[in-house]
């Protein structure tokens, strides 16, 4: 048990005026009043006659039911069930009794509701245990006064008060009034581990009904009175802006309404490090249907012209960041021309241990191998969307996105409101993968809205999703090991950057296991926008570092699971530096673990076997991957076995859907995945030509293997990704006898003989 | 414009629209039955798959003029309660991650099924091969095209 300090179960004791007046809720329509023909969970338990708000995260129902709000927005890393799973625990509710409901947006209420960066479960774990903890003790406290007992002496267990001695009973309902009136306690206490009945047992997916069966819920589907439909067009190449345009046409096609311009961000509004954009000013039409948009669109006669160099302040993180854009349009093979010259020359020194250079001019053995990866686009099922209604008194919009904090500001500046005049509901989201955490369009439905003044939901076409930007960025790294006669690894140097980004985390393992290190780093720019794209700069470095290793090991003449091992001791033992950021025991950890679990050093005639681990976003994965050549030779990843530690796990089998996605999302991207540029324009702009895994590429079977330790948990939406590509590269050198250094693997060809 | 007399889940429905309009947006614009998805809108991706006459069927390239008498099955016709045994086994499995491309994967899985109840690996796999799935739950919808087939 823990003694936990409640301010956070006291903030949540603000009851959000969002859900309804003096803190009594009757009816259950607040969340769907605009949506018809809702079918919820709650029709099929019986309702309650009246709910009781004992916080903002949480209502109970005369009758004992319990409504818990989701406080982060859900794209399928399954928060909307992990995250209530933590309130019931400490509530001691059967979790039959629960439904979940995302909660509204307001941050003063719900704190941080930002869905990314594979934080939402470690930063929720304390405050929603505590929210659940204080509920359940309010409800004590008021069983205690209506029995006249000390509170000391009730104990709970799903949903129901009891006090022994006098064999009172109570149901959370028939005191979740009085529990109303007692004072939020200064101080709770939590439950150790081994108390846990709903954390750490698998609970389905709260909303999997409604999945299945069609339901409205995605923002694409947001049903509104009177809605119109909008699309916007941006410049078909980065490099490009808008000149000028004739609507005519389009103007006089059926069901269309108006066509018009916007600008996204008015002169003198700051950005923030989230409003990338690198299409500002686009051509919007907007009519009745999306059909009839559609066509409208492509009738329009649109001019472009070149943009000049230019730069602008943009908020990163409250400091000051100049960002400068190019003009010109760039093309990927100037852009691998450019990273190899970069590559060739000195870079910035970000971290230096003992004397590398010198080390390697005297090693018995050294190896040097360059990689890349190209640009990548996140490609989220449901292509980027919002409704917006903006009228005189405020701003009512809708849709999804990560985190509705970095972009309430924008919409509020483009729309001359103050921040407390915009509504922003978080609807459920087909993907985000990084991209939803970028909701410039939601800042364009707005000013739509706002021009025709009335509700409007703006839709983007796959195209319009595919070019608008915001890509995983293009990388190159080259890395170089030497090894003394004993086959130690003695220097390890890591150079890399790329447009416009480096990769380059200096105090990640191998350093810490070498004597002699180096962490170079250099950039590019470009006028091609990025954005975070899940495990942003691992999902490079872990594939190719773990790649090099794997070429490592095979010069040392050691098993690479042993070389690992080998090093990972040396962190445990003896580290060299101070700032490692990895915790070598836990990497260690799962190496050993996916070791046994595969049976790694049994022979399989047919099958080739690639290792690989890593640690980024506080959880450490490893992965060995078993490739089968089919009856044409094409290798197939036919199993995988992958070792996680991530804490506590919360919702086990969610969470092995998490890393099972994550493992087909590696192959496939490792595989097949690729964005390139001519004359500043994507060559893919749907799924015609951009080549996303499917059923029979992916891995035929998944298994999925947790640590057990009682560590606070860390999350799980990045981690299990990045290493894939590595632990596959490893295996197709084993399948094909040949290495491969740049992504996508289909296209990495031998070089032509002769 | 003109007027269509669609047979939906059932029912007949009639839509005033262009005749070239795909079914996806008279599904979606027209009738709010939204749980057929757009994607890609070129038949690539799988999400607006529906049952044309029991044939899985991209609804974004089949325009309304072309539909006639045949009979429209869509997510929310297949059952309404999640009862139909796809869509239980997809549920039990707990395939969903974001949920957007379950609908277009349960449509052509139950199709599938109709015409053959007992599918291998290989040709489940041919077949759910035109649905793509972002999140990656691959080996998942297969232990539920199975799970169905068994049940
Ligand atoms: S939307 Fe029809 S197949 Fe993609």
């Amino acid at each position: 048990m823990s003694q936990q300090n409640n301010t956070i179960g006291r903030r949540a004791f603000i009851r959000n005026s969002g859900l309804a007046g003096g803190g009594l809720i009757l009816g259950f329509s607040w969340l769907n009043s605009c949506k018809p023909k809702q079918v919820t969970e709650a029709e099929v338990l019986e309702m309650p006659k009246e709910w009781f708000e004992i916080n903002s995260y949480l209502k109970i129902g005369e009758n004992g039911l319990a409504t818990i709000y989701c406080p982060n927005p859900e794209f399928g890393q399954g928060v909307m069930t992990s995250m209530p799973m933590m309130v019931a625990e400490e509530l001691d509710i059967a979790w039959d009794n629960v439904l979940v409901e995302i909660a509204p947006y307001d941050a003063e209420v719900y704190g941080r509701q930002f869905t990314g960066g594979s934080q939402g479960i470690r930063t929720r774990w304390e405050g929603l245990r505590t929210v659940g903890a204080s509920a359940k003790q309010m409800l004590k406290e008021a069983a205690a006064k209506q029995w006249g007992v000390p509170v000391s002496e009730i104990t709970t267990a799903d949903g129901v008060l009891t006090h022994e001695a006098s064999g009172n009973t109570l149901g959370y309902g028939e005191v979740a009034s009085a529990a109303m009136a007692i004072a939020v306690p200064e101080e709770v206490t939590l439950k150790s581990p081994k108390e846990f009945k709903i954390i750490s047992n698998s609970k389905k997916n709260v909303e999997g009904k409604k999945i299945v069966t069609g339901k409205p819920m995605f923002g694409i589907d947001y049903q509104y009175e009177g809605a119109l439909v909008a699309m916007a067009t941006h410049p078909p190449a980065f490099g490009l802006k808008l000149k000028s345009f004739d609507a005519t046409k389009a103007k006089s096609m059926p069901g269309i309404v108006d066509v018009f311009e916007i600008n996204t961000y008015a002169d003198d509004y700051k950005r923030n490090f989230f409003d990338t954009n690198a299409f500002t000013e686009l051509v919007v039409v907007v009519g009745k249907s999306t059909w009839e948009v559609m066509n409208a669109k492509k009738s329009l006669d649109i001019q472009w012209e070149p943009i000049s160099d230019y730069e602008y302040t943009a908020d990163r993180f409250g400091m000051e960041a100049k960002i400068k854009v190019p003009s010109g349009l760039e093309s990927s093979d100037a852009h691998y021309a450019k990273m190899e010259e970069l590559a060739s020359q000195p870079g910035q020194v970000v971290r230096k241990d003992g004397d590398p250079e010198g080390v390697f001019k005297t090693a018995a053995k050294v190896i040097e191998r360059s990689y890349t990866c190209p640009f990548l686009a996140h490609n989220c099922m449901e292509p980027m969307n919002f409704f917006a209604h903006v009228t005189e008194e405020g701003a009512k919009l809708a849709g999804p996105l990560q985190a509705p904090m970095l972009i309430e500001g924008a919409i509020a500046a483009s729309l001359g409101l103050t921040s407390d005049k915009v509504d922003i509901e978080m609807t459920r989201m087909g993907g985000g993968f990084g991209r939803r955490a970028y909701a410039h369009y939601a800042v364009e439905a707005g000013l739509i809205s706002k021009k025709v003044n009335a509700p409007v939901k703006l839709v983007y076409t796959r195209e319009d999703d595919m070019t608008f930007g915001i890509y995983r960025p293009s990388y190159q790294a080259t890395y170089r090991a030497a090894l003394d006669e004993n086959n130690n690894l003695v220097a390890f140097h890591v150079k890399a950057g790329g447009i416009p980004e480096t990769p380059v985390f200096a105090d990640r393992f191998p350093a810490g296991a070498v004597e002699n290190y180096m962490a170079e780093q250099w950039e590019h720019n470009s006028n091609i926008t990025i954005g975070a794209f899940r495990a942003p700069r691992s999902n490079f470095m872990a594939g190719v570092e773990q790649a090099f290793l794997d070429e490592v090991a095979e010069l040392a003449g050691k098993d690479p699971i042993d070389f690992r091992l080998e090093l990972l001791d040396r962190a445990m033992k003896n580290p060299v530096g101070e700032n490692n950021d990895y915790e070598a025991d836990r990497l260690a950890g799962v190496l050993e673990l996916v070791r046994d679990k595969s049976d790694w050093g049994a022979e399989k005639p047919g099958v080739f076997r690639g290792v690989a681990a890593y640690f980024c976003h506080n959880t450490y994965a490893a992965h060995v991957l078993d490739v089968v050549k089919g009856a044409d030779g094409t290798p197939r990843v036919e199993n995988a076995v992958c070792a996680m530690d991530c804490g506590i796990v919360v919702n086990p089998d969610a969470a092995s859907n998490m890393c099972e996605g994550g493992i087909v999302d590696g192959v496939g991207n490792a595989m097949f995945g690729g964005l390139t540029f001519r004359d500043g324009a994507t060559q893919q702009t749907n799924f015609d030509k951009y080549r996303i895994i499917r059923h029979s590429e992916a891995p035929k079977n998944i298994e999925v293997h947790f640590v057990q330790n009682e560590i606070a948990p860390t999350g799980l939406g990045e981690p299990p990704f990045p290493p894939v590509m590595g632990a596959l590269a490893n295996a197709l050198y084993k399948a094909e006898g040949r290495r491969l250094y740049n992504q996508p693997f289909i296209s990495d060809k031998p070089p032509l003989v002769g | 414009m003109a007027t269509f007399n669609l047979n939906i889940n059932g029912k007949v429905k009639q839509v005033d629209v262009d005749p070239a309009t795909p079914i996806l947006w008279v599904l979606r614009d027209h009738l709010q039955l939204v749980g057929t998805k757009y994607g890609c809108g070129i038949a690539q991706c799988g999400a607006c798959t529906v049952h044309l006459d029991g044939t899985a069927t991209r609804s974004c390239m089949l325009t309304v003029s072309m539909v006639g008498n045949s009979e429209i099955t869509t997510i929310e016709g297949l059952s309404e309660d999640g009862s139909h045994p796809v869509q239980k086994a997809w549920m039990e499995v707990d395939v969903p991650q974001c949920g957007y491309r379950q609908a277009g994967q349960i449509m052509t899985a139950s199709a599938l099924l109709d015409k053959n109840p007992n599918p291998s690996d290989e040709e489940i796999e041919m077949a759910m091969n035109g649905n793509i799935c972002r999140c990656g739950t691959y080996t998942r919808i297969k232990k539920a095209v199975k799970l169905a087939a068994n049940s």
